[in-house]
């Protein structure tokens, strides 16, 4: 068995003592951070990357920072139980039943089956990842410039069809974050583009500046534009266990959910919230009981947190074995590998085997960790969410300072992201959502690299997008996704799913 | 003609005239043919899809079959005073170090709120310093010029 013997080597790399206390420390700091209400997975993962910079192993380092996105996400879906402020766009559906749950006094067992969900929804997302990798791979190979290009398309449109509200404005946003990704020196001519003679430009837009400046530092000045104060219920949290009866009714739904966020996941342009959406629509019709959703249903957090994470599993394939990112955390992943000299693709594989299954087998290690850590911790991180804002906000705020200059010790980044700032708050006003333009700046280099390959090799005919039947494959999936936003029945349907999420 | 959704309206004409502009910029840049494209090609061209989307946003927007979307109001104290407590931070990191624009971050930025108050302010600047140093200085090892530049010399 090919699959035994390539986890048996990753539990090998993972289980070192070393690896195993690095995956520990992720777990931790990404809990720890990632509970804080305004930082998501995505700022808490950029915060806390200058610190694997220094490994020596690149394999640890990756191990420490899937520990950290494991830690971040349970971390976010926290704060979407306790004071109904979503981490991520996963976690919105999270907020309906899991902040009803807190009100009624049943913060506990909501906490704790999120924990079990993710948990279990983790160990078959890896299971599925392990299978599924390899085969990818292989595929991968096949790919040419051309179904690259293509397969980007499809990730960008998978964005622009997960965003909220309007579908021109998505494309915009994506279209915007192309040509801010082209700021910096052109590859093939050396021509250092819109930088306007700043030396620091020239090597591009820190990402992690766009990212704080659009999410952390616009949503802060966002909620204190609204000055109302946020209800926290730490004395009500009362009896931490689910009961049996709870048991009975969430654990269908966590395996329900499991293969929901397993088919969804791969999905280019973030699966996890695609899946977590299907999967709250899926608990609520075959519940008996469907009045009860939305009113503090276990189901409602039990399903979606499963589906979330057992999405989030599933959208390391197309990293692993594309070196393409699907979503902006996945886009960090890359850049941590590329700051080790590894570059992303198919042949990580064949070429890192240690690395590769090291990392899938310490990504269930971490699921384990996270349950254990947690389910005692809970009541420690309702204390830490009962900080007044006006406290919370200008830590949060020194903390995302401190995250972006880190990253390249240089205090330009964190000037850069006040612009980003102002843009963010601006298009928050206008209705236009932030994510799928931050997956075309992480793409927007990669995409015309690609295009310009495919076109030489084709000596200028575009026609070469179409003949070949990957990549016309991949085009036509995405000329199907814009075409069913588009349609008025579904365009109704999407706007009902959507509505009242912000 | 009257705005009628003014959301879109503004998101259409941020889209037109990002786009123009990056297309009037990437005129320095040599165009190039399909076959081999120069260093404008890629952004011309989405420059250009950006504008055309931004026009379908806008031109509906002042038609008279549109729904009436208002821009919420935009709060220019809070915008000001948050960004200003970042670009200090930025401007005096370098200088004074990692203590002083530390303090000068939480107390600037704790202005925004308006529940303001001076001590719980103060208490939270020590609380977080010592934090701060603790993770990011001794546990991170992340490198900050720590005190003011005339102290170390």
């Amino acid at each position: 068995m090919d699959l035994l013997n390539n986890l048996a080597l990753g539990l090998a790399t993972a289980g070192t003592l070393i690896n195993l206390m690095y995956c520990f420390i992720g777990v931790v700091l990404g809990t720890l951070i990632g509970v804080l209400p305004g930082i998501g997975p995505l700022a808490t993962i950029a915060m806390l990357l200058p610190a694997t910079y220094k490994m020596t192993d690149p394999t640890t380092a990756l191990i420490m920072l899937a520990g950290i996105y494991y830690g971040a996400q349970y971390g976010g879906s926290t704060t979407a139980i306790l004071v109904n402020l979503p981490g991520e766009s996963s976690s919105v559906v999270t907020t309906i039943d899991g902040y009803q749950m807190a009100r009624k006094g049943r913060a506990g067992p909501a906490l704790a089956i999120a924990a079990i969900g993710s948990f279990i929804a983790g160990t078959v997302g890896t299971l599925m990842l392990a299978a599924f990798a390899p085969p990818l791979a292989e595929v991968a190979f096949k790919f040419g410039p051309a179904e690259y290009f293509s397969l980007m398309v499809l990730g960008l449109i998978g964005a622009v069809v997960l965003a909220h509200g309007s579908v021109l404005k998505a494309l915009a946003m994506v279209v915007f974050g192309l040509l801010l990704g082209m700021v910096g020196t052109d590859v093939n001519s050396g021509v250092a583009r819109f930088s306007f003679d700043v030396p620091e430009l020239s090597d591009g837009i820190e990402f992690v500046a766009v990212a704080m400046g659009m999410f952390g530092f616009a949503e802060i000045i966002l909620n204190l534009e609204q000055k109302e104060k946020r209800e926290v219920f730490t004395s009500k949290v009362t009896g931490l266990f689910p009961r049996w009866a709870d048991f009975k009714v969430a654990l269908p739904a966590i395996v329900r959910g499991t293969g929901i966020g397993s088919l969804l996941g791969i999905l280019p342009g973030g699966g996890a919230v695609l899946a977590s959406f299907a999967s709250y629509a899926i608990e609520k019709k075959v519940s008996k009981t469907p009045e009860e959703f939305g009113k503090g249903a276990i189901q409602g957090v039990a399903g979606p947190e499963s589906a979330n994470n057992a999405g989030a599993q599933m959208s390391f394939i197309p990293m692993l074995t594309l070196g393409i990112p699907t979503n902006p955390v996945m886009a960090l992943m890359v850049a941590a590998m590329m700051i080790h000299n590894i570059q992303p693709g198919p042949q990580v594989m064949t070429s890192n085997p240690k690395l590769f299954w090291g990392l899938i087998v310490s990504m269930w290690i971490g699921n384990l960790m996270l349950v254990v850590l947690n389910l005692p911790l809970i009541g420690l991180w309702v204390k830490l969410l009962s900080v007044p804002y006006r406290i919370m906000y200008p830590a949060i705020l020194l903390f995302c300072c401190i995250g972006c200059y880190s990253i390249n010790n240089n205090v330009f980044d964190v000037f850069m992201t006040i612009p980003f700032a102002i843009l963010g708050y601006i298009f928050k006003k206008l209705d236009c959502e932030p994510a799928p333009m931050l997956l075309g700046f992480v793409l927007g280099k990669l995409m015309e690299e690609y295009l310009r390959r495919a076109m030489t090799i084709s000596r200028g005919d575009p026609t070469v997008f179409f003949t070949r039947p990957l990549s016309a494959t991949l085009l036509a999936m995405a000329f199907v996704l814009l075409i069913i936003v588009f349609l008025p029945a579904i365009s109704k349907k999407r706007a009902e799913a959507f509505a009242g999420d912000d | 003609m009257k705005i009628r959704n003014q959301r879109d309206f503004w998101s259409g004409v941020l889209f037109v005239v990002t786009g123009v502009l990056f297309m009037i910029l990437s005129r320095q840049y040599q165009f190039g043919t399909a076959a081999k494209m120069g260093p404008g090609y890629f952004p011309t061209v989405l420059g250009g899809i950006m504008a055309v989307l931004g026009l379908m946003l806008l031109i509906p927007a002042i038609s008279r079959r549109s729904p009436e979307v208002k821009v919420e109001r935009i709060d220019l104290k809070v915008i000001g005073i948050i960004l200003l407590a970042v670009a200090v931070y930025a401007a005096t990191l370098p200088s004074l170090g990692f203590i002083v624009s530390l303090i000068l971050l939480i107390f600037i930025s704790s202005m925004a709120s308006h529940e303001f108050n001076v001590k719980t302010t103060a208490i939270s600047a020590v609380a977080l310093l010592i934090f701060s140093y603790l993770v990011f200085v001794k546990g991170l090892e992340l490198q900050f010029p720590f005190l003011p530049v005339f102290l170390t010399r």
